[in-house]
């Protein structure tokens, strides 16, 4: 199941840039949060945030607290703990180029050292079947690479790989926007499935994708949060006349 | 007028396309050309070595020893197999090490001044005359030791695998997407893993192919070996005496003076180089076989 992220006071910094300031926020546990905002506002950096894949890059640092669960992910644990139990789904499809396409889904566990074949046969038909591609790549788990698969498969073939080491919260950081439409509509479809299970937070540029996917949504501006609020009165009625702006296209 | 202008624009445009259709074989035709005189010299130096060699060859070449001066017969078994041994540990040493090298320098010691320091030590290592790397092996274990041994022959020419290793294991380190590295990082594998099982494992076909030419290079080598190995004119495979090598035993009956000598120092270069096409193949072919399709 999923649970909710408490965001207080984060603010982080690439080098001397300050790309998020004084971000505070809830997010719903089981529901689809969208983060919307015009290129470099700071909103993937704010996801990368809640796996603490920010801290990866050597001139990045943080301050502020994230509680996801009960968990304080910057004081409690170790950053590998918090990337098992936060999954995450890139920009880019990422899958791994030497690896069939069940190691690519089983990757996560074997490498953390789960090698029981018959319980990792079924994680992988599960997060395959969960992912929605299941059908498409089940004669050829094992003949085919990940990389042969066309975007559209490699990207639910990293959603599979996220979810198959049961995470709580499920990060979206553009998941579609290198995508086809037919494609771009099955992730949304997956979307709309995954959130009964999962907390989603899902970045992306396409505000009617926002619209369609998620019940709550952000809106981000030169790394400050304007207005967070359900997603109806973002697109509807948004109490600040920057989102309004944003909304209606007058910039970004 | 209308009709005319068309036309003039027509014929334009036939004579623009059959400049560029032009361009295009012109530039197709160089790049074969280039390739063929890439081609050419190996092909040359294999064609002469067989005109040379090849009528020399007998199964005595491969299971015999040397003979004295003026005995008939007589084959380079125990080069054969002394090359073998000192390149089995030559690659023993120089591509764990090499390897581990090129691995800290890509994904633990980035921008460090330690991996700027090895950086430059690899690249001026790799300049070094082999003879020079001879010398110090020499002084470095031929020397306290008392004796030539095929030891330290294994370990001149493992020395000299190092900087080619390491640095194409760099390189090849450098090339895979940092996509690829995040995406391990994501799912909670640490990252001494995930460098090891995700990143060695993507790079894995350009390592072997810098271990394949670090290998064929030292293959070749003569001058590291005639300080350290010393060359054998009996059997041995032992490391802690002298050892024969083909390199070696192709100089000495090169620069004899005997015509029978000067034709089987023919057939050991031929010999040689077919022997190394035949290892770098079977490893080619080994490593490719897991590959599957798709796979980059």
């Amino acid at each position: 199941m999923g649970v909710g992220i408490e965001v207080t006071n984060l603010n982080a910094w690439y080098g001397t840039n300050h790309t998020l300031q004084d971000i505070n926020l809830n997010i719903p546990a089981n529901h689809a949060t969208a983060l919307i905002g015009p290129s470099g506002c700071g909103k993937s950096t704010f996801v990368r945030c809640l796996n603490r894949m920010h801290e990866t890059n050597p001139i990045a640092r943080v301050t502020g607290s994230v509680r996801i669960g009960d968990l304080d992910i910057y004081e409690d644990a170790k950053p590998v703990e918090i990337r098992r139990r936060v999954g995450m789904v890139f920009q880019r499809p990422n899958p791994f180029p030497t690896m069939s396409i069940y190691d690519n889904v089983a990757a996560g566990l074997k490498l953390n050292g789960y090698n029981n074949r018959r319980v990792l046969d079924e994680i992988v038909e599960k997060s395959l079947k969960n992912s929605a591609l299941w059908d498409e790549v089940k004669d050829d788990l094992r003949k085919k690479s990940g990389a042969s698969l066309s975007g559209g498969q490699q990207q639910r073939l990293c959603i599979a790989r996220a979810l198959a080491v049961d995470p709580e919260v499920l990060l979206m950081d553009e998941p579609a926007s290198a995508l086809d439409p037919v494609s771009t509509s099955k992730i949304e479809d997956l979307i709309f499935q995954l959130k009964s299970q999962y907390t989603i937070v899902i970045v992306t540029h396409n505000m009617q994708q926002a619209a369609r996917v998620a019940e709550k949504t952000g809106f981000f501006l030169n790394g400050r949060m304007v207005e967070f609020d359900s997603t109806h009165k973002i697109f509807t009625n948004p109490s600040d006349k920057r989102t309004e702006d944003y909304i209606t296209g007058r910039f970004g | 007028m209308l009709i005319l202008g068309e036309e003039k624009l027509k014929n334009e445009r036939n004579l623009r396309a059959k400049f560029r259709s032009l361009t295009d074989s012109a530039a197709t035709a160089l790049a074969i050309l280039s390739t063929l005189l890439v081609i050419a010299p190996l092909v040359a130096i294999f064609l002469y070595l067989i005109y040379k060699g090849a009528s020399s060859l007998s199964l005595d070449f491969f299971i015999k020893v040397p003979k004295p001066v003026g005995e008939a017969g007589g084959g380079m078994a125990n080069a054969i197999v002394g090359s073998a041994i000192l390149l089995g540990l030559g690659s023993l040493i120089g591509i764990p090490m090499g390897i581990a090298g090129g691995i800290f320098l890509a994904e633990f010691g980035r921008g460090t001044k330690l991996a700027n320091a090895i950086r430059f030590t690899a690249d001026v290592l790799n300049g070094v005359p082999s003879i020079v790397m001879g010398i110090a092996v020499y002084s470095l274990i031929v020397v306290p030791q008392g004796h030539f041994s095929a030891f330290s022959g294994g370990v001149a020419l493992g020395i000299m695998m190092i900087p080619t290793v390491c640095r194409t294991t760099e390189e090849m380190l450098l090339m895979v997407p940092n996509a690829v590295r995040e995406a391990a990082l994501a799912l909670g594998v640490p990252n001494w893993r995930s460098v090891l099982s995700i990143t060695v494992r993507t790079a894995s076909p350009g390592i072997i192919t810098g271990c394949m030419l670090a290998f064929a290079r030292v293959a070749g080598e003569t001058a590291p070996l005639i300080f350290t190995a010393f060359g054998n004119v009996d059997w041995s495979e032992r490391l802690n005496e002298p050892i024969a090598a083909l390199p070696l035993q192709i100089y000495v009956y090169a620069i004899s003076p005997y015509d029978e000598w000067h034709r089987l120092a023919w057939a050991g270069a031929l010999v040689l180089i077919v022997l190394i096409v035949l290892a770098v193949s079977l490893v080619r072919y080994v490593t490719s076989r897991g590959v599957l399709k798709g796979a980059s």
